[in-house]
């Protein structure tokens, strides 16, 4: 292996560090909203603080479960092949999210008031 | 014409056949959705042995291939998108001369899942997914390592001398 090769090396882990070390800057604030958005659309908001199960209809037979308790989201249950989603911890911190790839189902923590999806910190499984 | 034919056939299926077994066999590397990307090992040796173009017919059919026997539209759409600018940057990191086999097959790894998240921020419309990326590029940086050092070795000990 030749020197640059340790150098490239060394950029990418910099950067991964840097990167992480922003996100958990900008986003560990306690938030109180469950956006969900299916294919980039707002689909509903709801309380994390609302003990609820409901399912999301993400269209031709395609559903994810959502569960909020204890100021905690989770997918419990999903249509989609591999289950990554469901596998994927509970979410309660802002900007954490949860994404479900074959469904297009984004679950995110939002801060209240905060309408869009601006928050890029949490934790996500994709497909 | 026709040489080219039966090459292109043997290598397009070697590589379906080393998706197939990631298929059967995840090789779990602790981050989900992550993979070997095993199937890169041949666009790896085609790259150093036949040049950009050969890597790139096998690399893009081998998708499409395997996209419609076990993904879909969006699996390829993904696979595309970190297929091609891996192998672009491999390319330009091979010509540069800068880096050893290892070190060109890290810069494709890390590359592959830049333009992947790149991908997925495009169908997601989110810019939600590039929290990931910290993991996705340490992740190529050791999957393009073990690719990059299997890669090495199968151009010493095969294709020197073959002809191919």
């Amino acid at each position: 292996m030749k020197k640059k090769d340790f150098i490239l090396i060394s950029i990418v882990l910099l950067i991964s560090a840097l990167l992480l070390l922003f996100y958990n800057f900008i986003g560990k604030q306690d938030s109180d909203r469950v956006l969900v958005t299916i294919d980039g659309k707002e689909y509903l908001t709801l309380s994390l603080t609302e003990e609820i199960q409901l399912t999301i209809d993400a269209g031709n037979g395609k559903t994810n479960v959502l569960v909020i308790e204890n100021k905690t989201a989770d997918i419990t249950d999903a249509s989609c092949p591999d289950k990554l989603c469901v596998s994927h911890k509970s979410i309660s911190k802002n900007g954490e999210t949860i994404v479900c790839l074959p469904n297009k189902v984004v679950v995110q923590i939002i801060k209240s008031g905060e309408k869009g999806l601006d928050g890029i910190a949490g934790s996500i499984f994709w497909h | 014409m026709y040489k080219n034919v039966a090459k292109y056939g043997f290598f397009i299926a070697l590589a379906m056949i080393l998706s197939y077994i990631e298929i059967l066999i995840p090789f779990n590397l602790g981050i989900p959705g992550a993979k070997l990307g095993l199937a890169n090992l041949v666009v790896f040796l085609l790259l150093y042995s036949e040049g950009v173009k050969s890597a790139a017919i096998v690399s893009f059919l081998r998708i499409l291939l395997v996209g419609f026997t076990f993904g879909n539209l969006f699996s390829i759409f993904y696979s595309i998108a970190g297929g091609m600018l891996s192998l672009g940057v491999m390319a330009l990191c091979q010509k540069s001369k800068l880096f050893s086999k290892i070190g060109v097959s890290m810069a494709g790894g890390v590359s592959h899942n830049i333009g992947q998240i790149l991908a997925a921020a495009i169908v997601l419309q989110t810019p939600a997914v590039f929290y990931y990326l910290p993991f996705l590029l340490i992740a190529g940086l050791v999957t393009g390592g073990v690719i990059g050092v299997l890669g090495r070795q199968i151009l010493k000990s095969v294709f020197t001398g073959t002809g191919l």
